[in-house]
């Protein structure tokens, strides 16, 4: 069987296929695969997602082998990784600045699809899986920040567990069970460091299911239409394969200037502190990509009826998240791509400025402007989906819809959006 | 593409805004850094002369808990020298046999010890106070470098009317401006062997190199390896734009 | 559905060379690539620089009597340093080394005839061979003495019975990262590794 004739390659692919049909599988879903042939750049963001959990994971493992979770050991064995280990220093700010690049990532995957309707039928569950792989990579990262033991990591713990308290009744016991003690300690960062270490894998697997999803009905696309037939699609490999490398490779640069060049800029000075359970810093501030909820939970300064402001902050805050499952069914516009829906088309940016209005608030001590900013973002944002979305689907006059992909982008290049062009010749 | 560009820069401005709105203490001068920029290196030169400051001056005081002996051949000593250096200090070790802990001196392998056994006993010695580890303070203040010199240069007298308290010091850019670290600099506290005149700015600078190097050892490593990196990433990004174009020609 | 679909890529013409010169660049940078990042995370398990500092021993011979043995540790291991009676060297120099099973003349053993340096661990399976202590069981030969499977050296350390394939390790020997032995700094003191 160790022939060198192509013969024998084919004959070994064809046995293996015909009883696990690998081969047959990933030329399919990757190499033939039909997409829509007027995907733009901001397609990319899926594959580049897909591409980060890998280099989070592997940078973790590396990581995993050299770290030691135990609270007066934690911050030193980090410390030895960034001095001694070969390469520790380019591993750890891999993994760092890693999950800062992880998250703009999946934001503004996130936000491709709030634009162009890629959470409407026959994708809702798509999204929803999505949000769901959100809500696990925000529970990942909190549990990851803990891990280095410094003054950060640990108060970041503290305050955020302490939310669980704000439940009726029960909130106090919930606290402690999470904590394992009478405060984040020893036996919470062993217990963190297992789930750190679990969830990227439970990622993974929720993934494959988004995936899996995603095929189902194919990409959705710039213009929002199906695709409807060969005209519309052509094949992943080589189009989209080299157009992800390319955007890859882009996308590395930026990832390794953070690296080598300014590698704490997206960190706290704080965290370079060993945790001190007796003193709490200054400020105490998550990480950027948690800065939107965490301006949410702090903007609920008064209580609403029986509920403490303090519980109403962290409902809002976890509802913030919720309320995106529901987005399939909150938006009632017929169509899905903004391009075609003249009024959402400017409403969506202002969501974009009050998410990051919102990043702007958390990052800064609750006073003055702050606060008042904080609340008409936060109000403004559950305006945005409780009652936009329903509403503008309702009122707009969207444009008149190409009658299809190919019709609107044929080949040799046409302007797209709304022209119709003749149905080119294959 | 041009909105990906649009929506990166709107992003940087973003990142940027918490660093400048929470500038509500004196601005930090800048200094200028051999290490600063892409293209920075250490200067070996400076970085001895700062770890003979921190060794006259701020060891007994303040710890250096993350460095080791033998890290010092990373500033330019040789083996011998950091052999010597170390055979300078007495190491607590044991227990021997007969379950005592014992004196020894140190090796290279050995962390530089700090002057306390403890935080307590630095505490008691300090009135209360407890002088930092120093082997990470430039990444754990912002402003790194620049604050760590400001601070160091930043003495003066209190302004009229500003209430001192028992035992501080007035600094113009510590938070709160009173530190209760007396000035520990002062013209000529040591004597550099390379003759480099030892004014406060001159010490401050060094000890200031001295110590970015402490937190940050591999500064010279990373930006040589991301000059590298960057250049292939350049050169990778240019042909597979190019092959993108050429396989996606058919269909523009 | 799919040969549609593949009839839009047009079919290959002049200027193919090229165009396969281009993907074979953009192949080999990526490659080289993969490779080049890969190397760095394989490389950060290797020994690390503090394991590595700790990877010399030195040790100060003066204290050690004639007759007597002392046993220090180096990289982790035990290593056996005996100051030999003049029987003891007589006895290692006088064997016919065709008849031992890891044929090595004593002299190749050692830098200094009085001064045997060898790792402590048996060649067999690994375990710390007696002799080092008073009233050790040192074997028939006076050298060492296995007791997990009998395994005897004598007063060079070589394997004379039992079941071990080799003589005791000079310290250096059995470590692929290195060749270094020990090497005397002075007439009382030496330096391993």
């Amino acid at each position: 069987m160790a022939d060198n004739r192509p013969g024998a390659t084919a004959r070994i692919i064809r046995w293996i296929d015909y009883r696990l049909p690998f081969v047959q599988f990933l030329n399919h879903e990757l190499n033939e695969y039909p997409t829509p042939r007027n995907l733009s750049y901001w397609w990319n963001y899926g594959s580049l997602s897909g591409i980060m959990l890998v280099v989070m994971i592997v940078s973790g493992v590396i990581l995993a082998t050299q770290y030691t979770p135990s609270a007066d050991l934690a911050f030193d064995s980090v410390e030895r990784i960034m001095r001694d280990v070969n390469y520790g220093w380019l591993v750890r700010y891999v993994h760092m600045n890693g999950a800062s690049m992880f998250f703009a990532i999946l934001y503004i995957h996130l936000f491709r699809g709030l634009y162009y309707g890629s959470y409407k039928t026959p994708r809702e569950l798509l999204w929803i899986i999505g949000v769901i792989i959100l809500l696990l990579m925000i529970a990942t990262a909190f549990m990851g920040y803990v891990l280095p033991w410094g003054q950060m990591s640990y108060w970041a713990a503290t305050v955020i567990t302490n939310l669980f308290s704000a439940i009726p009744l029960i909130g106090p016991g919930i606290v402690t069970f999470l904590w394992g003690g009478f405060t984040v300690g020893d036996p919470t960062l062993h217990r963190f460091y297992a789930l750190h270490y679990l969830l990227p894998f439970v990622i993974l697997a929720v993934v494959l299911l988004h995936l899996v999803a995603l095929h189902r009905h194919g990409s959705n696309n710039p213009l929002g239409i199906d695709h409807k037939g060969p005209q519309d699609t052509i094949p992943f490999h080589p189009y989209y394969t080299i157009k992800d490398l390319f955007g890859l490779t882009v996308f590395l640069l930026i990832y390794a200037f953070f690296v080598f060049y300014a590698p704490n800029f997206l960190g706290e000075p704080d965290n370079y502190i060993p945790a001190n359970p007796m003193q709490t810093p200054n400020h105490i501030v998550p990480e950027w990509y948690l800065l939107p909820y965490y301006a949410i939970l702090r903007s609920i300064t008064f209580p609403i009826v029986f509920i403490s402001s303090k519980l109403a902050g962290v409902i809002l805050a976890f509802s913030s998240l919720f309320v995106l499952f529901f987005l399939p069914w909150l938006d009632t516009s017929p169509v899905r791509s903004a391009r075609f829906r003249p009024i959402y088309k400017w409403v969506f940016w202002l969501l974009v400025i009050d998410v990051i209005a919102l990043g702007w608030v958390g990052a800064n001590p609750p006073a003055g402007i702050v606060v008042t900013v904080g609340q008409i973002a936060t109000f403004y944002y559950f305006f945005h989906m409780l009652i936009l979305f329903p509403l503008i689907g309702k009122i707009e006059r969207p444009l008149p819809l190409p009658s299809s992909i190919g019709a609107a982008v044929p080949i040799g290049g046409a302007r797209l959006g709304g022209v119709e062009a003749p149905l080119a010749k294959p | 593409m041009r909105k990906h560009t649009l929506a990166a820069a709107a992003l940087s401005g973003v990142l940027l805004a918490p660093v400048l709105v929470r500038a509500d203490e004196t601005p930090l001068p800048r200094q200028e850094w051999s290490f600063d920029g892409v293209f920075g290196t250490y200067d070996r030169a400076s970085l001895q002369r700062g770890f003979q400051v921190y060794k006259e001056v701020c060891s007994a005081c303040h710890p250096v808990t993350h460095l080791d002996f033998r890290d010092l051949t990373q500033i330019g000593y040789t083996e011998d020298q950091v052999k010597a250096i170390a055979a300078g200090y007495q190491i607590t070790d044991g227990p021997n046999d007969e379950g005592q802990m014992f004196q020894r001196p140190g090796r290279p392998s050995d962390p530089i010890p700090g002057p306390f056994p403890n935080d307590q006993a630095a505490r008691a010695a300090n009135n209360g106070a407890l002088p930092p580890d120093q082997s990470l303070i430039v990444k754990a203040r912002p402003g790194g470098p620049n604050y760590v010199y400001a601070i160091l240069t930043g003495y003066k007298e209190a302004p009229a009317g500003f209430k001192l308290q028992e035992g501080m010091n007035y600094n113009e850019f510590f938070p709160g401006y009173q530190i209760a670290m007396p000035p520990p600099l002062s013209d000529n506290a040591v004597t550099f062997a390379d003759g480099t005149p030892a004014t406060v700015p001159q010490m401050a600078h060094d000890v200031t190199s001295f110590l970015t190097w402490a937190a940050e050892p591999n500064l010279d490593d990373r930006h040589r390896t991301g000059f590298k990196v960057i250049l292939f990433l350049i050169v990778a990004a240019g042909v597979f734009y190019a092959a993108k174009r050429k396989i996606w020609a058919p269909i523009h | 559905m799919a040969d549609v679909a593949q009839q839009n890529i047009p079919e290959t013409h002049p200027g193919e060379t090229r165009r396969d010169f281009l993907y074979l660049t953009a192949g080999a940078i990526g490659g080289i690539g993969v490779a080049a990042t890969i190397w760095p995370f394989i490389d950060t398990l290797n020994p690390a620089r503090d394991t590595l500092a700790l990877s010399s021993t030195e040790v100060d011979l003066a204290p050690i009597q004639v007759g007597q043995r002392l046993t220090v540790a180096w990289r982790g291991k035990p290593v056996f340093i005996a100051h030999r009676t003049p029987e003891e060297i007589k006895a290692a120099e006088d064997v016919d080394i065709s008849q031992l099973r890891d044929p090595q003349k004593d002299s190749d053993r050692v830098q200094k005839p009085e001064w045997l340096i060898i790792v402590g661990v048996c060649t067999h399976l690994g375990c710390i061979p007696l002799g080092q202590r008073t009233g050790d069981d040192r074997g028939p030969y006076g050298g060492w003495f296995c007791p997990c499977h009998g395994s005897i050296y004598d007063t060079s350390g070589r394997i004379r019975q039992g079941p071990a394939p080799l003589n005791l390790w000079l310290p250096g020997d059995a470590d692929m990262a290195s060749k270094a032995l020990y090497k005397f700094t002075s007439d009382t003191a030496i330096t391993i590794g």
